[in-house]
């Protein structure tokens, strides 16, 4: 299986390549269009501000590939919410991958939401296997509002969308990569899709 | 809910752990890898590596074992002791580490956590502060606490929560080595007067002391070093009594 991790400039990608390594599967870093259209699966990284990372994928041409992939996709963090329509981090536009907007927490929890949580309303095979109401170690800011196409939620001041699907297109709010073995569990369905 | 932490901090020296860990089943405790993979499999939240030596010379066996803690160890973990530079920590980032935690360099420096910041993102900057009391007054101390400062510890939390910090990580240097409880109402005042999580350190001996740092202390999380080194408080044990106390935490 050729597994892709779109490298554009941000986050903490280390990790996630040894988590596939941990499950036993290699990765190539790529922002090569070409490479990453013939990928069986893709993982869309991101940690850090949105509109840099935005500013990123344009400049690689990276914002007009990610919509038309076919294959299935899977966005963690940041690039979770870059695939929704907007964020209101830095005024960005997103890929509109999601039909949901992303907002800031409200100053009445502590911002970031800094630890392990619970997801919960669990649909999709992405969660295969996994119970409702398993931890998942989150680090954000900011949250997307609940759309047709959640398939996971959270609890931090406010009920968001900790996970969202559409078609081949999935996004999770978590670190699967650092979440122990559910998260790695996670991880392995996405393999299987 | 999100639960409180409980993070063990291992001391590393060259790429190893230095003192104070006697773990029943290791084959070698002074490998900080295998001691990181232990923690997390016994329910550790995340784990604080402090680099005691942090010589330029020691720089690469640290990110090295950075490299290899990231490799096997599947939860969140950071590094401290002795970062003073962007670069530093892109290279510690690079290496898969989740956070970095500064605090000599910071109050040296105050610009560098802005740097970190807003290159990296607030959610991997911890600001470390060492205060101690002095005539009723928390002084902000430096170089592992021995040389003392006239800066306020609530203003210097304050003013790093402003320049982008994501994170505090406060050790009274009064209550570390006690075994008497952390500093409850220093924190307490931190954890209300600011708006980002606050970690407790220093003072862990009993499960009492945890309860009464989440409870009274209101911290998001817990740190210590000798109590989970030495078996004295078992993680399993320690979170099915916060639990019974009704306070949240990842079982």
């Amino acid at each position: 299986m050729k597994l892709i991790i779109i490298n554009y400039g941000a986050g903490n990608i280390k990790s996630i390549q040894f988590a596939f390594k941990r499950l036993g599967y290699d990765t190539v870093l790529s922002n090569n269009p070409e490479e990453i259209k013939a990928a069986d699966k893709i993982i869309f990284p991101g940690v850090g501000e949105a509109s840099s990372a935005m500013k990123m994928l344009k400049e690689s041409g990276l914002d007009a590939l990610i919509p038309k992939l076919t294959q299935p996709v899977l966005g963690i963090c940041l690039g979770m919410q870059l695939m929704c329509l907007h964020t209101e981090e830095g005024n960005t536009e997103g890929l509109g991958i999601f039909q949901t907007k992303v907002k800031r927490f409200s100053s009445k929890v502590k911002v970031p939401q800094m630890g392990w949580n619970v997801i919960k309303d669990l649909k999709s095979d992405l969660f295969k296997g996994i119970k409702e109401n398993e931890y998942m170690y989150l680090v954000h800011s900011f949250y997307a509002e609940h759309c047709k196409e959640t398939i996971a939620a959270t609890d931090y001041g406010i009920n968001y969308a900790s996970a969202l699907q559409h078609n081949n297109f999935y996004g999770v709010q978590f670190h699967p990569e650092k979440s122990g073995v559910v998260g790695a569990k996670i991880l392995e369905n996405f393999l299987n899709i | 809910m999100l639960t409180k932490r409980i993070i063990p901090c291992l001391d590393i020296k060259n790429g190893r752990t230095v003192k104070g860990v006697n773990f029943v089943d290791l084959r070698d405790a002074g490998d900080p890898v295998e001691l990181a993979k232990q923690y997390a499999e016994v329910g550790a939240d995340e784990l604080v590596f402090l680099d005691i030596a942090a010589t330029l010379e020691g720089r690469g066996t640290t990110l090295d074992m950075v490299l290899r803690v990231a490799e096997q160890v599947n939860i969140p973990f950071t590094v401290g002791g002795g970062i003073s530079s962007v670069e530093h920590v892109d290279a510690l980032l690079q290496c898969g580490a989740d956070k970095v935690s500064v605090n000599s360099s910071a109050v040296k420096r105050p610009e560098l956590v802005n740097e970190l910041a807003e290159k990296f993102g607030s959610q991997c900057v911890v600001v470390a502060i060492d205060a101690k009391q002095i005539e009723g007054q928390w002084k902000v101390h430096l170089a592992g606490g021995s040389i003392p400062t006239d800066i306020d510890l609530f203003d210097w939390a304050k003013e790093v929560e402003q320049r982008g910090a994501g994170e505090i990580l406060f050790t009274s240097m009064d209550h570390d080595g006690t075994k008497a409880g952390f500093a409850n109402e220093a924190l307490a005042k931190l954890s209300t007067t600011l708006n980002i999580p606050i970690i407790a350190s220093g003072g862990a001996g009993n499960v009492q002391h945890f309860i009464d740092t989440f409870v009274e202390g209101k911290s998001d999380a817990a740190l210590a070093a000798s109590v989970f080194h030495f078996g004295e408080i078992p993680i399993p044990e320690l979170k099915q009594e916060l639990k019974a106390k009704q306070i949240q935490v990842r079982l």
